[in-house]
């Protein structure tokens, strides 16, 4: 379990990136971040492993206040996983993965073999492993990104826009990639993202922010979905407009629903029927 | 061209000599400006003193160089610790804007990530830092070992024998070859230890040939008053 109690950041140049954040955040679930750019989410995740101290407040992992940890040794325990993969360009796809283990005393023999089973694990062709970032497609360097910060087998993973800079239809991927991976690894994962859908569809616990991470609303996905806290939130997941605003339409086959678009979503069923 | 056939062992013996005070020159040159380029990049308000002051060394003529440097450290001027010295002076003048531009040229989110893995300072410096930045130092590297070599003949004028002998001798004999030698010994002594540092960066940095967007090279020159 993660705990933010009254934290705040302010940078020295005076801007109050975050401004007075609390919240847990449940252990073995996922909990996202999701607020327009510059809200602060950065600045929160990177609270959790000590890349950004708080100005004043504190934040727990299972009741330890991180500030009694040695930053080093926190971050090698914690995956992280960032946008643009963050790779060592100078580092093979082999090396990038068993980083955080050569880190930690880890031998080489050892550590490239556990690089190895996590390549698979993303779903990355063992042939890729001697190249270096460059020559990999920006989805294969975010699947090495992945790999990486699972490979010390951490029991938190922070995800900063892990899919932001990757092609829709890869980052559909990656998205189902990482719902199969969690099932099975059950990892508590903090991740950020300005994408709603996104949000929703990864998140068993979604945190919509604004300016100076200013908490709006928390909850499950339907639950946000079903009771928006106000009308900011109901413009921000669209449920005035676009897929979720659906209306009804007779056809002679039954009711359907169809979105704002024209396109049908789905049927519409009694209850129990 | 006879001249030359009868003084192998001369050039070749005066080739080994030159060398030797280059390699000297240029090593201690990156063994000082190593430390005094991350300072200039570590700390923004020493930057700027800490560039300008290396680049004016290098406007320093060399013969003035050669004349004040054993007045203010007090070894005799017709030394070859003097012609070190100096060189080591003119290859720190352009290796410190090369490592300080060098580290610039980092990523930071790639220096980011290494933090977030959990490398600690030191470690990240020498394991991600500086192999990073090591294609704009290596561009630096080349120039200044290339002007170093050539710099080198000056040491003539202090009495210092090397390829520079060669020069001076030739034009006291009035001997055409001899002086076309020197220079062709010192051009290619020169392009041999460029190839040499070019072949070597590929070997130590072999993701700057996988890459499909290599760093670009830069290296900006300070402006040098005729030697
Ligand atoms: N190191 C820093 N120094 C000064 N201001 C910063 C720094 N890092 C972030 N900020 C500012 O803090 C605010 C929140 O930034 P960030 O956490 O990166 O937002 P997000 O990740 O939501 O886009 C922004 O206004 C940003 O400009
Ligand atoms: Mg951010």
């Amino acid at each position: 379990m993660i705990e933010f109690r009254s934290v705040a950041k302010r940078f020295p140049d005076g801007t109050v990136a975050v401004d007075d954040f609390s919240l847990v955040l449940p252990s073995r679930q996922t909990t996202v971040f999701v607020g327009s750019s510059g809200c602060g989410k950065t600045t929160l995740l990177r609270m959790i492993n000590r890349m950004v101290e708080p100005s004043s407040g504190e934040v727990e992992i299972d009741g330890e206040s991180v500030l009694g940890k040695d930053p080093v040794a926190l971050r090698r325990s914690i995956g992280y996983v960032m946008q643009n993969s963050g790779l060592m360009p100078h580092f093979t796809v082999i090396d990038n993965v068993a980083t955080v283990l050569r880190l930690v005393g880890v031998q080489k023999r050892a550590a490239h073999e556990r690089a190895r089973e996590l390549l698979e694990v993303v779903g990355l062709d063992l042939a890729l492993a001697d190249r270096y970032p460059s020559q990999l497609s920006g989805g294969q360097q975010q699947r090495v990104g992945v790999a990486r910060g699972l490979a010390a087998d951490p029991n938190i993973l922070l995800m900063d826009e892990p899919f932001g800079a990757v092609d829709p239809i890869v980052r559909a991927d990656l998205q189902q990639e990482l719902i199969r991976l969690q099932r099975d690894l059950d990892k508590t994962v903090v991740f950020v993202t300005h994408d709603i859908d996104e949000a929703f569809l990864l998140g068993d616990q979604v945190v919509i922010l604004d300016k100076g991470a200013r908490v709006i609303q928390v909850g499950s996905p339907s639950e946000i979905i079903d009771n928006p806290a106000d009308e900011f939130v109901s413009a921000f997941i669209g449920v005035e407009r676009g897929r979720r605003a659906l209306r009804i339409k007779e056809t002679p086959h039954g009711r359907v629903l169809v979105d704002s678009e024209g396109r049908t979503q789905g049927a519409l069923v009694e209850d129990g029927g | 061209m006879s001249w030359v056939l009868d003084n192998v062992d001369l050039i070749l013996q005066l080739a080994v000599v030159h060398l030797r005070q280059c390699v000297i020159a240029i090593l201690l040159g990156s063994l000082i400006a190593l430390p005094l380029g991350w300072v200039a990049w570590r700390y923004r308000l020493v930057r700027g003193p800490v560039i300008v002051l290396t680049g004016l060394l290098y406007t320093i003529p060399s013969l003035a160089l050669l004349i004040l440097m054993p007045a203010v450290l007090g070894y005799s001027a017709i030394s070859e610790t003097n012609l070190v010295v100096a060189l080591t002076i003119y290859a720190v003048a352009i290796l410190v804007r090369s490592v300080a531009d060098g580290l610039d040229s980092v990523d930071a989110a790639v220096r980011q990530a290494a933090t977030a893995m959990g490398y600690g300072g030191f470690r990240r410096f020498w394991t991600v830092d500086l192999p990073l930045a090591g294609p704009v130092i290596l561009a630096g590297l080349r120039v200044a070992a290339v002007s170093t070599i050539s710099l080198a003949t000056v040491g003539i004028l202090i009495g210092v024998t090397n390829l520079g002998y060669l020069f001076e001798n030739g034009l006291q004999r009035r001997i055409v070859a001899e002086v076309l030698a020197g220079v062709l010994a010192v051009v290619v002594i020169a392009l041999v230890i460029d190839l040499l540092l070019m072949l070597a960066g590929r070997a130590i940095m072999p993701w700057t040939r996988a890459s499909t967007n290599a760093t670009a090279r830069r290296v900006r020159l300070p402006v040098r008053a005729a030697a």
